[in-house]
């Protein structure tokens, strides 16, 4: 559901299948067959170059017997407008694991590129919407493409490794006795985490509020923490030739 | 408007549980159809079946497909429709000769024994020649006593020959459509 012009149909589709998993996927006839072929062979790609107007109902037929596989259909506007009834029988079995991917060129671009339906009046999310498909929507850049469900995973796999090393290490401090009993690793690593965050966030904003240089503000906020949970810490630039004890940090 | 005249013979009340049994026999799991009344009986036990799924459609040709990925993720089904909308499947039938995946097809004849309608009659009289020259197989059951051994036969060709399979069940069999007040 693009203009050609704002998006590359390669590279959606390469996009769209970057990380596919055990999808099965089902291109239309006839050139999001080329795009599917395009993005990488598969033996779970199941293309048309023929049976015009069925690309839908495949991908129907397959998600209803593999339920628990999500199933992609990658089809174009002319093919769709011919199955536009299939779009009524979706909307009435409702799979949840079925996905309807038109790429909207609005043309039939391998017969001559004669205009389709959806160049003047046909809105195919409106159908989709209307036959009781209600998540359907118009994707137009390449942004709204790469937000994908499965990237909240992505960003937060980095910030949730961070905090777990976090834990790891305060923990161990507990551990060898380091620390003091009774406290969170868990809040601890939270509260150190969201002022670093917080900092990073908003010291061009506010640099009344975050006046320590950047270079520094980390390290001044890892002494605070581990004060706060007990460990007897150094001076900042630890020589340490004041402090003979042995348990001793330097953050 | 219009009432269904009973079936010539009455030992064939049972010939949908008949078909009904055969498929249960074969798992067959998807059920896709355009409602028609000669089907009406096999189509209310297939909503009330736990194993099968009946599927509307909007046209015949989208059950072609259906069967098509239904099969390609491991299931069976069976095609229920009347014999007018076999003229939508043409095209789509390519699809059971590109893949050879076990089509069945269950059609329910008009146009031809004692029909009151001539809008049936064409679709009706080129039935059988639209699927042999697309590729399909047809077999037929005329009296209903035969129903039983026609759809045995037609679902171990079409599931265990992979062989694209129509049953045509007669007008005389579902019994002729009359038109009343």
């Amino acid at each position: 559901m693009s203009k050609a012009n704002l998006l590359d149909r390669r590279k959606v589709v390469k996009t769209l299948l970057a990380d596919r998993k055990d999808a099965l996927v089902v291109g239309g006839l006839g050139a999001t067959t080329y795009d599917l072929a395009a993005a990488g062979d598969h033996a779970r790609n199941f293309a048309l170059w023929g049976a015009m107007g069925g690309a839908v109902m495949i991908g129907l037929g397959l998600a209803l017997a593999q339920p628990k596989l999500p199933v992609v259909v990658i089809t174009g506007d002319g093919e769709m407008l011919m199955g536009m009834g299939s779009l009524a029988t979706v909307g009435l079995q409702k799979p949840s694991n079925l996905t309807i991917i038109v790429l909207d060129n609005e043309c039939y671009g391998e017969t001559g590129g004669q205009v389709s339906h959806t160049s003047g009046a046909a809105d195919l999310v409106g159908v989709a919407k209307a036959c009781g498909i209600r998540d359907a929507r118009t994707l137009e850049t390449m942004s709204e493409i790469e937000e994908r469900p499965e990237m909240s995973e992505c960003a937060s796999c980095v910030p949730r490794q961070a905090s777990n090393d976090l834990c790891l290490y305060l923990t161990d401090l507990k551990r060898q006795g380091l620390a003091m009993e009774d406290f969170d690793p868990k809040s601890a690593a939270a509260m150190l985490m969201g002022a670093i965050f917080a900092d990073a966030m908003g010291r061009d904003m506010m640099p009344d509020v975050y006046p320590q240089p950047a270079g520094s503000a980390a390290h001044m906020y890892s002494r605070l923490l581990l004060r706060a949970i007990g460990v007897e810490i150094g001076p900042a630039k630890a020589t340490n030739k004041q402090n003979k004890r042995p348990k001793q940090l330097s953050a | 408007m219009h009432a269904r005249a009973d079936a010539s013979s009455e030992q064939g009340a049972n010939w949908p549980e008949d078909i009904f049994a055969i498929l249960q026999r074969y798992d067959v799991r998807q059920v896709p159809y355009v409602p028609d009344a000669g089907h009406s009986q096999l189509i209310n036990r297939v909503l009330a079946s736990s194993t099968m799924r009946g599927i509307p459609l909007t046209t015949e040709e989208e059950g072609v497909a259906l069967l098509a990925g239904a099969w390609a993720g491991g299931q069976r089904g069976v095609l229920l429709m009347q014999s007018s909308g076999v003229g939508n499947c043409i095209n789509m039938l390519s699809l059971t000769q590109i893949f050879r995946f076990p089509f069945l097809t269950l059609v329910t004849m008009r146009g031809e024994w004692g029909e009151f309608n001539p809008w049936q009659v064409p679709m009706g009289a080129s039935t059988q020649g639209v699927f042999e020259l697309s590729g399909v197989r047809v077999l037929r059951a005329t009296h209903p006593g035969e129903v039983k051994d026609v759809m045995e036969a037609a679902a171990s060709q079409a599931y265990n020959a992979c062989t694209a399979t129509a049953v045509l069940l007669s007008q005389r069999l579902i019994g002729t459509k009359v038109f009343v007040k």
